[in-house]
C-alpha cells in the first residue's frame, strides 16, 4: 500500500494533528484573544479528540466496505499496522484523551490559566503519540511514538510552573525518562544488530533462526527493552517517577498518565513480545531464554510494592499513583500468559481500569476545585457535609479498584486471575489475590474518612457543580453495569486478541 | 419466584433512595414494606416446596456465555429453610431498626441491599453467582457497622471487612481452580463435583478443600478464626447483630455443606494424622468452639458480648454435626442453623431493648429488672432457656440430634460437647440471675415495659422456637431427604478402609435417620 493510500487509515491521527495546529493558531489570532476567547483552545481540542474518536470508531465501518480486511493493514511501509487490537486500544486511548481534555476544561488548575492553548496542544500531542504506540510495528516507530508521548508529558507535568512540586516532578520525570529511553534504545540497537531489521515480523523470523551463541546478547537486549516498557507502564523498579509526576502534574495530566500512557505502554509491550519476540504462553522462551520468570518477578514486585507504598499515603493523588502502580502489576500477571487468554484479560482489565481510575481522578479534581486540597483530611466526613453522592461515587470507584463484586473491578481481576490459573501460575495468582486484600486496606481508609469520620469544626459544607457530579455518576453507573453486564466488552477484547492467534 | 424473592429488596432499596431524607418515618415504613413481599414469597416457597424433589424453583439463564457463567438459582431442602430464616429475620430487623435516628435513608437502603446479598447467596447454584452475592453483603455490612455502630465501630467494621475478605479470596482462588479444571469450564455447583472428580489429584483436592474451609470457617466463625466476631457483634447496631448472628454465620456452614461436601466429597475423607480430615478440622474444631465459646461467654461483663460468644459455642454444634456426617447429625446441624438463627435473634433483640432504655449493657449494672419489667423479663427468660437447650424448646432437639448422631463416630468429642451444656446453662443462668433477679436496682425504676412494636418482633420468634421444640418435623421433613442425599453422596466417596472401620456402613445409615428423628424428642 502506498503512503498516500495509507492516509485513509490514518484519519484519526490526522484529525488530532489538525487540532493541534488549530489550537496553536487560534491562540495567535489577536481578535480572538482580545475578545477573551479563553474557551477556544479547550473547545477545539475537545472537538479534535472527539473527531478522532468518531473516525476510529468508524474504522470497522471501513472494514465492512472491504477496505480493511480481517488481515492487519500495514501502513506506511509497515511502520504501523491497523488491526482490531490497534482499534481497541485507540478507542480506549482516545476516550482517555477526551476525558483529560474535558477535565482540563473543568479544572481550576488549568482552565483560565496562561498558556492554556499550549497545554491543550501538548495534551493532544501526547494523545497522538499514544495512538502511534498502539499501532507501531517497527522498532523505530515504537521508539518515536514513545518519545512523542514522553516529551509532551514532561512539559505537561511541569505546567504548574509556580508550584515547586510541579517543577520537581517534571525534572524527575524527565531524568528518569531520559535514562529509560536511552537504555531502551540501546537494547533496540542490539536487537537490530542481531536481526538486521527493525520490522517486528522480520525480527521474529530472524530470532527464530538464531543459534545458541547469540543467547547472551539477546537476553541483554530484551532486558534493556523491557526497562523502557517497564518505565512507561510504571512497573517496579521503574516506577519511581510515577508518584512524583502524578502529584506534581495538574489532575487532567495525572489522569492521562495513569490511564492513557499506561494503556499505550501495554499495547506496545504486548505487540512487541507477541510479534518481535514470538512469546506464546507461560512456557514462552526465545532461543532458550525463559521470559516468564522475568515478567513474573516484575509483576509480583510491582503489585506488592505499589500496594505497600500506597498504604502510607495521605495525599489522594499519590495514593492513586501508587494504586496505579499496583494495577500495572495485576495486568502484568496476565501478560505472562501471553497470547491466549492472557491478552484478552489484559485488554479487559485496562478497559475496566480506565473507567474506575478516571472516575476516582474526576472526583479528586472536583474536591480540588471545591477545596483547593488533595490531602486525605480534606475528605473527612465528606458524606455528612453535602457531599453524600460524591462520597458514594468515590466509594464505588475505590471498591471497584479493590476488586469487590459486583463492581467492574472484580470482573477485571477475575479474568486476570482466571487466565493465571488456567496457565498454571498458581503462585502468581495467590500473590495477586493477597495483594487485593492488602489494597482494600488503603481504599477502605479513604471510604472510612468520608463516611465513618464525622466532620471537624473547621470542615465547611461543600457544594459541587451538578455537571461534574453527573459526569462522575455516569462513570459510576458504568462501573456498576460493567460489573454485571460485560459480555460485549469481552467480545471486543476477544476480537482484538485474535490478532495474535496463530 | 426465587429471583423475585432475591431482588425485591433491591428494588425496595432503589425506592427508598428516591424518598426525601426529611421524612424518616416514611422511609422506615417503605423499607419495612419492602421486606414483606420477600417474606410472603418465602412462606409460599416453603409451602409449595416438595421435600422429595431435588433442586426446585430453578431459574436458569446464560449470563456471560463467554465464560459459561449462568444466572442459575434454585433451592433444595438445605437452602429452603435458610431463605425463610433470612426473609423472616430481615423483616423483623427492619422493624427493630425503627429506632435508628441518623441517616435513616442510607441505613434502610444498605439494609435492603444486604438482604438481597444474603438471599442470593442461599439460592445461587452457580459458583460465580454465589461468590458475587457472598461478597455483595460485605459492603453494606461494613457501612452498617461502621456508621451506625457503637463507640469502637470503625475498628470493628474494618476488622470484619478484612477478615471476611481474606476468607473470600481463598474461596475465589479455589473457585478459579475448580472452574478451569473441567473442559468445557463450568461454574455449575450441582455438576461441578462430578466434572472435576477425575481431573484433580487428591492432593489438589485437599488443598482446595482446606482453602474453601478456611474461607467459610472465618464466616462461621470457627475458633481460631473468630476474633472478628465479638468486636463486630458488640459494636454493630442491634438489628445488624441479629443479622450477623442469625444469617451471616449460617452462610459459612451452608457453604461447607454446599461446596466442600457437595463438590469435593473425596477430600472430606482425606487421611490426616491417623483420622480423616473431616474429623480433625470439622469435629475437633467444632468441639473446641463449643467449649471455648462457652468459657469465654462466662467471662464476659457485657451482655451483648456474652450472647456473641454463645454464638461461637452454638455454631460449634453445627460444625460437629457436619463432621460426623451421619444423616442424623447432619439433620441436627442444619436444624441447629435454623434454631440458632431464631434464638440468637431473640437474645440480641432483648439486649437491644435494654440498651435502648438505659444505654448500658454491663451485666453487673442491672439487677431486679424482672420486678420492673415483668413482661420483658418473661420473654427474656424464655429466650435464655431456649438458648440453654431446655427440652420442649427448639435448640434442644437440634443439639440432641447432633450429639446422638455424632456419638457413634466421635464418642470422645461428643462427651466434651455434651458436658459443655453445663457451662452453657451456667453462664446463661448466672447472667439471668444478675440482670433480672435480685433486689431491684432503684436506678432503673422508671424503665418502660415492652411496647407493641417490640413484642411484635419477639413473639413470632418465640412462637417459632416453641413450635419447633414440639414439632421439629416441620423443618426436619423439609431438609431430611436432601441431607440424606448429601450424606450418601459424601459417603460414597469414602475410601474403603474408612467406610469399613467406622460405624457408617450404608445399611445402618439408610435405616438410621428417620427412626432417630422420632426417638429424639
Amino acid at each position: 500500500m502506498s503512503p498516500a493510500d495509507s492516509l485513509a487509515f490514518f484519519l484519526p491521527e490526522l484529525a488530532l494533528a489538525t487540532a493541534i495546529l488549530a489550537v496553536l493558531l487560534v491562540d495567535l489570532v489577536p481578535a480572538v484573544r482580545a475578545r477573551g476567547g479563553r474557551e477556544w483552545p479547550g473547545t477545539l481540542a475537545l472537538l479534535g479528540a472527539a473527531a478522532a474518536l468518531v473516525l476510529t470508531a468508524g474504522l470497522p465501518v471501513l472494514r465492512i466496505r472491504g477496505l480493511l480486511e480481517a488481515a492487519p493493514v500495514p501502513l506506511f511501509g509497515r511502520m504501523l499496522v491497523l488491526d482490531p487490537f490497534a482499534v481497541f486500544f485507540k478507542l480506549l486511548l482516545l476516550l482517555a484523551l477526551l476525558a483529560a481534555v474535558w477535565m482540563a476544561l473543568r479544572s481550576r488548575e488549568v482552565h483560565g490559566r496562561p498558556h492554556e492553548a499550549e497545554f491543550h496542544a501538548l495534551l493532544l500531542g501526547s494523545g497522538l503519540g499514544m495512538l502511534l504506540m498502539a499501532s507501531a510495528a517497527n522498532l523505530l516507530m515504537a521508539y518515536l511514538a514513545l518519545e512523542l508521548v514522553s516529551l509532551c508529558a514532561y512539559a505537561l507535568t511541569g505546567f504548574l510552573r509556580h508550584d515547586r512540586r510541579g517543577g520537581e516532578a517534571a525534572l524527575k520525570y524527565l531524568l528518569y525518562g531520559g535514562v529509560a529511553s536511552g537504555t531502551m534504545i540501546y537494547g533496540m540497537s542490539l536487537l537490530f544488530g542481531l536481526a538486521g531489521t527493525m520490522d517486528y515480523h522480520g525480527i521474529g523470523e530472524a530470532l527464530g533462526a538464531l543459534g545458541p551463541d547469540a543467547q547472551g546478547v539477546l537476553f541483554v537486549a530484551l532486558l534493556l527493552v523491557l526497562v523502557g516498557f517497564g518505565y512507561k507502564i510504571a512497573a517496579v523498579p521503574f516506577h519511581m517517577w510515577a508518584p512524583d509526576a502524578y502529584t506534581g502534574a495538574p489532575l487532567p495530566v495525572s489522569a492521562l498518565l495513569a490511564v492513557g500512557s499506561k494503556a499505550a505502554g501495554f499495547a506496545l509491550l504486548l505487540r512487541f513480545f507477541a510479534f518481535a519476540v514470538g512469546a506464546d504462553g507461560p512456557a514462552a522462551s526465545v532461543a532458550g531464554i525463559p521470559l516468564v520468570p522475568l515478567v513474573w518477578g516484575v509483576s509480583v514486585a510491582t503489585m506488592t510494592l505499589g500496594n505497600l507504598a500506597a498504604l502510607a499515603q495521605t495525599n489522594m493523588k499519590r495514593l492513586l499513583a501508587y494504586s496505579s502502580v499496583a494495577h500495572a502489576g495485576y495486568a502484568l500477571l496476565a501478560v505472562v500468559v501471553f497470547r491466549d487468554t492472557g491478552v484478552r484479560a489484559v485488554l479487559l482489565y485496562l478497559a475496566i481500569y480506565y473507567v474506575m481510575t478516571l472516575g476516582a481522578f474526576w472526583i479528586v479534581m472536583m474536591m480540588r476545585n471545591a477545596t483547593g486540597r488533595e490531602d486525605l483530611d480534606a475528605y473527612r466526613g465528606l458524606a455528612w457535609r453535602g457531599g453524600g453522592p460524591v462520597a458514594a461515587l468515590l466509594a464505588v470507584f475505590l471498591f471497584s479498584l479493590a476488586g469487590l463484586p459486583p463492581l467492574a473491578g472484580f470482573i477485571g481481576k477475575f479474568y486476570v486471575f482466571a487466565a493465571g490459573v488456567q496457565a498454571g501460575l498458581y503462585g502468581l495468582v495467590v500473590a495477586g489475590v493477597l495483594n487485593s486484600v492488602l489494597s482494600l486496606a488503603y481504599y477502605a481508609r479513604v471510604v472510612r474518612t468520608m463516611f465513618l469520620d464525622r466532620p471537624g469544626p473547621d470542615d465547611r459544607s461543600l457544594a459541587f457543580p451538578t455537571g461534574d457530579v453527573l459526569a462522575a455518576a455516569a462513570l459510576g453507573v458504568a462501573t456498576v453495569v460493567l460489573g454485571v453486564r460485560f459480555g460485549w466488552l469481552v467480545d471486543r477484547a476477544e476480537e482484538a486478541r485474535r490478532v495474535f492467534a496463530g | 419466584m426465587l429471583t423475585l424473592i432475591t431482588f425485591l429488596p433491591l428494588v425496595g432499596a432503589a425506592v427508598v433512595l428516591a424518598l426525601p431524607a426529611s421524612e424518616p418515618r416514611l422511609v422506615r415504613l417503605v423499607a419495612t414494606a419492602a421486606t414483606l413481599p420477600s417474606l410472603g414469597l418465602a412462606c409460599r416457597l416453603v409451602a409449595r416446596f416438595d421435600p422429595a424433589g431435588g433442586f426446585q424453583f430453578v431459574d436458569r439463564v446464560p449470563w456471560i456465555p463467554a465464560f459459561n457463567i449462568e444466572y442459575f438459582v434454585g433451592v433444595d431442602g438445605i437452602s429452603v429453610t435458610m431463605v425463610l430464616l433470612t426473609a423472616l429475620l430481615s423483616t423483623l430487623c427492619m422493624v427493630a431498626s425503627w429506632n435508628v435516628g441518623e441517616a435513616v435513608k442510607g441505613y434502610a437502603a444498605l439494609f435492603l441491599l444486604l438482604e438481597t446479598g444474603m438471599l442470593g447467596t442461599f439460592v445461587a447454584l452457580d459458583f460465580f453467582l454465589f461468590f458475587v452475592f457472598w461478597e455483595l453483603m460485605l459492603l453494606p455490612m461494613y457501612f452498617l457497622i461502621g456508621i451506625w455502630g457503637g463507640p469502637r465501630r470503625e475498628y470493628a467494621a474494618i476488622k470484619f471487612f478484612l477478615y471476611t475478605l481474606l476468607g473470600s479470596v481463598l474461596i475465589l482462588v479455589a473457585m478459579l481452580v475448580l472452574y478451569v479444571t473441567p473442559d468445557p469450564h463450568s461454574f455449575d455447583i450441582t455438576r461441578l463435583g462430578a466434572l472435576v472428580r477425575d481431573r484433580l489429584a487428591p492432593e489438589t483436592q485437599l488443598l482446595l478443600w482446606i482453602a474453601l474451609f478456611v474461607g467459610f470457617a472465618i464466616k462461621i466463625p470457627v475458633v481460631p478464626f473468630h476474633t472478628w466476631l465479638p468486636d463486630a457483634h458488640v459494636q454493630a447496631p442491634t438489628a445488624i447483630s441479629v443479622i450477623l448472628a442469625g444469617v451471616l454465620l449460617k452462610m459459612g456452614t451452608y457453604g461447607l455443606l454446599r461446596i466442600n461436601f457437595g463438590i469435593l466429597p473425596e477430600a472430606t475423607w482425606a487421611p490426616f494424622a491417623g483420622a480423616t480430615l473431616s474429623f480433625w478440622l470439622l469435629g475437633a474444631l467444632g468441639a473446641l468452639g463449643i467449649v471455648y465459646g462457652a468459657v469465654c461467654a462466662m467471662a464476659q461483663t457485657d451482655l451483648k458480648a456474652l450472647v456473641a460468644y454463645s454464638s461461637i459455642s452454638h455454631m460449634g454444634f453445627v460444625l460437629l454435626g457436619l463432621a460426623a456426617l451421619t444423616p442424623m447429625a447432619l439433620n441436627g446441624a442444619v436444624l441447629q442453623m435454623f434454631n440458632h438463627g431464631t434464638i440468637t435473634a431473640m437474645l440480641f433483640l432483648l439486649v437491644g431493648v435494654l440498651y435502648d432504655r438505659t444505654q448500658r449493657r454491663d451485666i453487673d449494672g442491672f439487677g431486679g429488672i424482672a420486678a420492673i419489667m415483668p413482661r420483658y423479663a418473661g420473654v427474656a427468660g424464655f429466650a435464655f432457656f431456649a438458648a440453654m437447650g431446655i427440652p420442649g424448646l427448639s435448640a434442644f432437639i437440634s443439639e440432641v440430634l447432633v450429639l446422638l448422631g455424632a456419638w457413634p463416630v466421635y464418642p470422645g468429642l461428643t462427651v466434651v460437647a455434651a458436658a459443655s451444656v453445663v457451662l452453657t446453662a451456667g453462664y446463661f443462668l448466672w447472667a439471668l440471675q444478675r440482670v433480672y433477679l435480685g433486689p431491684p436496682n432503684p436506678r432503673w425504676a422508671g424503665l418502660r415495659e415492652l411496647d407493641a412494636r417490640e413484642l411484635g418482633m419477639l413473639l413470632p420468634l418465640a412462637a417459632i422456637v416453641l413450635t419447633l421444640g414440639i414439632v421439629p418435623t416441620l423443618v426436619l421433613d423439609l431438609q431430611s431427604p436432601a441431607l440424606l442425599r448429601l450424606a450418601e453422596h459424601v459417603r460414597a466417596a469414602a475410601p474403603a478402609d474408612a467406610a469399613a472401620a467406622a460405624p457408617r456402613d450404608p445399611a445402618r445409615v439408610a435405616a438410621g435417620p428417620l427412626r432417630a428423628e422420632r426417638e429424639a424428642p
